[in-house]
């Protein structure tokens, strides 16, 4: 059984080295292409990072010029939203989600090779603007107007043009995506495979997807808006002009906000592959963690004004989103339990990705709580727009979807690759991101507490101690992905061939050979089983327990 | 026997967190800067409570997560499966109602305190006073239905403050009377810019064309940092500006120094 499955790997060869670099419409290559792509782009805003963290090592500002440092603090934000988190969960939701339903490949392979192939140009597009007169827009990922109208060279091909081009082609490429994983996840599962059958990982990539469809035109809708009053001298956002700038705050943030959960569910839904695998325990209520993958798309299309509760923001409104944003606690705290309770009394095997996970869930376990602190209208008001923000969502983008994601890269390396990563240099991978993660991202909490506003270039010298903490642990995490980078290298070449299922896991996934051939399956499988299977009172195969 | 050990344990577990949030939340007052208003007073209650809970529920999470981690490994390479529970109804009501009451029980305790801080001039809802605390704490707080004594207009624009009194004269630099209420009057002249002095616990944005009012009252002498809060461009962390905190007499010295030597 094991031996035919290594075979198998080398007859099912049909996917070439070159096939990553053509327009090739198998998901399984889109998705490598997705991941592939997206981690040089982690790796060009961890570099702006650095740069970032390097003024900030002294109170002066004294390594790069102010207007630069604008412009490196907006690309950080932007590449690592658009650019990693969201096309990197695209890629791995590309890659798994027709495996675990039982699919051949996604309902539109032309249509999901366009959306793949947006991404290159548009995030070489925006990487541009650094060689352009007056270099990348220097207003922020969230590029309020009117400071982003503010065009300083006056030519119609600015940073700031540059930026709402590249960005709305992102964005195309998401609602493409949306679009082809809501149609595939609801009309191609394999016979037997109900919804209720699904991983949590789809039910993730479903909800997660929908919030796309739904939130992201208004994005969209509001920095074509942006353009014009930039380009061709409209005034829809222009204060001075009768415009009204907070609008486009607003619809804004109606997709902004809602992009923390696109981005956060799949991670969830990783959460919930891996901590069942590695405790070897079925994942405790099942159906309400589903169930809560909606409740949070559901609640969080209704808290965007929270990150506007300083911007004259009437008094009802910031009570009303005070409680809407408290109330996202409810369906998380259901997951967040649900993991608890998975691996309560388990059999854990603390392998790398179970590391990462457990690591990530208890961050974010952290990240959720300051969430709700925020949440609360008079402690925002002190810390709104300081260095506690930037801690908040640190934890939950780095520390815990970040986490996830290299979490998911070790869980699913066996099968993408048909090879074993190097567990101990995993290891090690794991504990630097840890410490390093922690070390950048805590400090900035009492930063913010004492009133350490974001964004700025100098700061008082009282704040220097712990910038430099912060620092340091930056780049603690910037080393940190040198071991991952040579273990991936080294593994995919000489690795230890693997049989179909490593991890002994459930799922469809681990039912085809390491890597699965064209088309995923020998015969499209028949479905009879509830998910997470792990409570069978039979004794795992001798020969499946050697292979490890 | 061994279940009423296990249950013994569980409430020292909770015992003993709930000692040590409660611990970390008075410590949580010292994690702010000093408190130059009513308001601060306020707004570091609610830290204070909120910092508790929030350190009860992370220790009792990550003390369950690790009590696994420590206790329950499996041997190397024995994949057999664990436990075969799936769910248990109970318990999964009880962790979605008890997240439920408690974050709007936290909402409300934010909203009674949000109440009692009255921090926007234009802010009817701020005087609907649903007083929680005890009596004696009220007292202190200066009553919200006094008029504002003082009024100032804050001009903010790309990266400058300045400041006109009532007697028309214009100084880069803040000065408010300890202990009486006085009536900001916030305009910005190009983009958006916010108005935040950390000791205050207060922050307004700035936006060009609109009439937006702070009311604050300072009740400590001192001097200290204002700072642009919103993002404004090249020299936005340059944007500060100084605020003092006067007794009534050095605040009318100044203010009519500072008339002549215009």
């Amino acid at each position: 059984m094991t031996n035919h499955a290594i075979e198998n790997t080398n007859e099912s060869g049909n996917i070439n080295w070159r096939d990553y670099f053509s327009f090739s419409t198998d998901h399984k290559v889109i998705g490598v292409q997705y991941m592939v792509t997206t981690f040089l782009f982690f790796l060009i805003g961890g570099l702006l990072a650095m740069v970032i963290r390097g003024e900030l090592l002294t109170p002066e500002s004294n390594l790069v010029d102010r207007s630069l440092y604008n412009g490196l603090f907006t690309l950080h934000g932007t590449v690592m939203i658009f650019l990693w988190i969201i096309p990197f969960n695209a890629g791995l939701a590309n890659y798994l989600v027709p495996l675990m339903i039982g699919a051949k490949d996604m309902a539109f392979p032309v249509l999901n090779a366009i959306a793949f192939w947006i991404i290159p140009p548009a995030g070489i597009l925006l990487l541009s603007s650094f060689l352009i007169q007056g270099g990348p827009a220097q207003a922020g990922w969230w590029s309020y107007p009117p400071i982003s109208l503010q065009n300083p060279v006056g030519y119609p091909i600015n940073g700031e043009s540059i930026w709402i081009l590249s960005v709305m082609l992102l964005g195309i490429s998401s609602i493409m995506g949306g679009v082809n994983f809501i149609t595939t996840i609801v009309w191609m599962r394999a016979p037997g495979m109900t919804f209720f059958r699904m991983p949590v990982f789809v039910w993730s990539v479903l909800s997660a997807q929908l919030l796309q469809l739904v939130c992201l035109p208004s994005l969209t809708g509001a920095i074509i808006l942006l353009f014009f009053d930039l380009t061709f001298g409209t005034n829809f956002f222009k204060p001075l002009e009768n415009g009204d700038p907070i609008i486009y705050q607003h619809l804004f943030w109606f997709y902004s906000h809602p992009a923390v959960y696109v981005m956060a569910l799949p991670a969830f839904g990783i959460f919930a592959e891996i901590l069942p695998a590695f405790s070897r325990n079925p994942l405790f209520g099942y159906r309400s963690v589903a169930l809560a993958s909606f409740g949070i798309s559901l609640v969080s299309i209704f808290v965007w004004v929270h990150h506007m509760f300083t911007s004259a923001t009437p008094n009802w409104m910031r009570i009303l989103f005070m409680v809407s944003s408290m109330l996202v606690g409810v369906p998380t705290g259901v997951k967040v339990f649900a993991w608890t309770a998975t691996i309560w009394n388990g059999r854990l095997h603390l392998l790398t990705p179970m590391l990462f996970a457990l690591g990530g869930a208890v961050m974010f376990v952290f990240g959720g709580i300051t969430g709700i602190m925020l949440a609360s209208v008079p402690f925002d008001i002190h810390v709104n727009n300081t260095y506690f923000v930037v801690g908040h969502f640190h934890y939950v983008v780095h520390n815990t979807i970040t986490m996830a994601i290299f979490a998911a890269i070790y869980f699913w390396f066996p099968k993408i690759t048909g090879r074993m990563y190097a567990e101990g240099w995993g290891k090690v991978h794991f504990f630097l991101t840890f410490i390093g993660a922690n070390l950048t991202f805590f400090p900035m909490h009492p930063l913010g507490l004492h009133g350490m506003v974001r964004r700025v270039s100098s700061y008082d010298p009282q704040f220097q101690g712990w910038n430099v903490l912060i620092s340091l642990g930056g780049f603690l995490l910037g080393m940190s992905t040198l071991p991952f980078i040579a273990n991936m290298v080294v593994s995919l070449i000489g690795g230890k061939k693997v049989s179909n299922n490593p991890w002994h896991a459930t799922g469809l996934e681990w039912t085809t050979s390491s890597p699965p051939p064209k088309e995923n399956f020998e015969e499209i499988p028949v479905v009879n089983e509830p998910p997470y299977n792990y409570n069978s009172s039979e004794p795992i195969p001798e020969a499946a327990v050697t292979q490890e | 026997m061994r279940r009423i050990f296990n249950t013994l344990l569980l409430i020292v577990f909770v015992a003993v967190i709930l000692v040590i949030a409660r611990w970390i939340g008075d410590q949580a007052y010292s994690w702010m800067p000093t408190q130059a208003t009513a308001e601060a007073k306020r707004v570091d209650q609610i830290f204070s409570f909120l910092t508790s809970v929030g350190a009860f529920i992370f220790l009792g999470i990550s003390g369950m997560i690790s009590y696994s981690i420590l206790t329950c490994r499996a041997p190397k390479g024995d994949w057999s499966h664990g436990h075969p529970a799936r769910s248990d109804i109970r318990l999964e009501i009880l962790w979605t109602v008890a997240p439920a009451i408690l974050v709007l029980w936290l909402a409300a305790q934010s909203f009674s305190i949000y109440q009692q801080l009255d921090i926007e001039g234009l802010a009817p809802m701020a005087h609907l006073h649903i007083p929680l605390e005890s009596p004696a704490d009220a007292a202190t707080v200066p009553n919200a239905m006094e008029p504002a004594v003082e009024n100032v207009e804050v001009m903010a624009k790309q990266w400058f403050w300045s400041f006109r009194y009532p007697n028309q004269v214009t100084s880069p630099e803040l000065h408010l009377v300890v202990n009486q209420r006085t009536r900001l009057n916030l305009h910005s002249e190009d983009v958006i810019h916010g108005f935040y002095v950390p000791e205050f616990r207060l922050k307004q944005d700035i936006v060009p064309n609109r009439n937006i009012d702070i009311v604050l009252t300072p009740t400590q002498v001192g001097k200290y940092h204002l700072r642009d809060s919103q993002f404004s461009g090249t020299d936005f962390a340059l944007m500060e500006a100084n605020v003092y905190v006067d007794s009534l007499e050095s605040y009318h010295q100044w203010l009519s120094q500072a008339a002549v030597s215009k």
